[in-house]
């Protein structure tokens, strides 16, 4: 990685010794281990686990965003409740389906849901 | 310091994050996802968003991992803890996950990112406040509407139906 130089009338980018990066590094690897359980997990609350540390990592972003850009603009923080809400709704609807599947099937695994197979 | 403590709360967050996706059994993986969201809320802790902090607490500690435990319980005896945990296809998505985050890790070290340097300004949650009622007010109710649907979409889903 070759970083690129620091532009001119710029402040060097960190708020009391973190880098703006750092954050942006967690946030990418929170984001990537959320993709894993999401797409190999055979159990569907497996699944869901992994989209709630996907939304996660979405939120660190936003809120380092807004802390390292304009912070007198809510923005950033505005959209992060957002994405609380929307997640709050998914896992309620989302786990409730999963009851729902398991009353019906006997089964939480993902593979053997495949009543929508062509 | 405040390197040291982003040191310590992103190893809590990432070690935890890896536990949710590795571990064997569901219910510790659900333990582990508090552990990461406790995480999480200190780093909005540093990045002073004190009221995101308290409502990752309890929103996603409090609320969406209570709900995760319910669920597993209530599917329990189900997955023999014997069987493998992950589907045929695990191979190929921690690839492309690992691929991804050398790319996504490539483009945020290299993009110079223009910031302000500013301090956050001491009455954060009441411009956030205000923002709810003011700009973005008309979003904050399609979200309550949202909260609203969901909630009845959940009963009707989990509902026992008389057969």
């Amino acid at each position: 990685m070759i970083p690129l130089p620091a532009v001119e009338g710029l402040p060097l980018p960190t708020v009391e010794g973190v880098p703006l990066t750092w954050y942006l590094l967690l946030a990418a690897g929170l984001f990537c281990i959320g993709i894993v359980a999401a797409l190999a997990r055979r159990n569907a609350i497996g699944v869901l686990m992994g989209i709630e540390l996907m939304l996660n990592a979405v939120n660190i972003n936003l809120i380092a965003f807004w802390r390292y850009g304009v912070t007198s603009v809510m923005t950033g923080q505005v959209f992060a409740v957002f994405v609380i809400t929307v997640a709050a709704a998914e896992a309620a609807v989302g786990l409730a389906l999963i009851i729902g599947v398991y009353r019906q099937r006997r089964t939480v695994t993902v593979e053997d849901l495949d009543l929508m197979k062509g | 310091m405040q390197q040291v403590i982003f040191a310590l709360l992103g190893l809590i967050t990432l070690g935890a994050a890896v536990m949710v996706a590795a571990s064997r059994s569901l219910l510790r993986s659900a333990l582990w996802l508090i552990l990461s969201f406790l995480g999480i809320a200190g780093i909005y802790i540093l990045l002073q968003a004190e009221f995101l902090a308290v409502v990752q607490v309890l929103v996603y500690v409090g609320a969406i991992a209570t709900l995760i435990i319910f669920a597993i319980m209530l599917s329990r005896n189900v997955m023999d803890p014997k069987e493998p945990r992950f589907n045929d296809q695990w191979g190929l998505a921690g690839g492309f996950a690992a691929l991804l985050f050398v790319v996504l890790a490539a483009i945020v070290t290299r993009v110079h990112w223009p910031i302000s340097g500013a301090p956050a300004p001491p009455d954060a949650i009441t411009r956030l406040g205000m923002d709810f009622v003011g700009a973005y007010a008309v979003p904050f109710e399609v979200a309550s509407v949202l909260l609203v649907v969901a909630m009845i979409g959940a009963i009707i889903i989990a509902r026992e139906r008389d057969r």
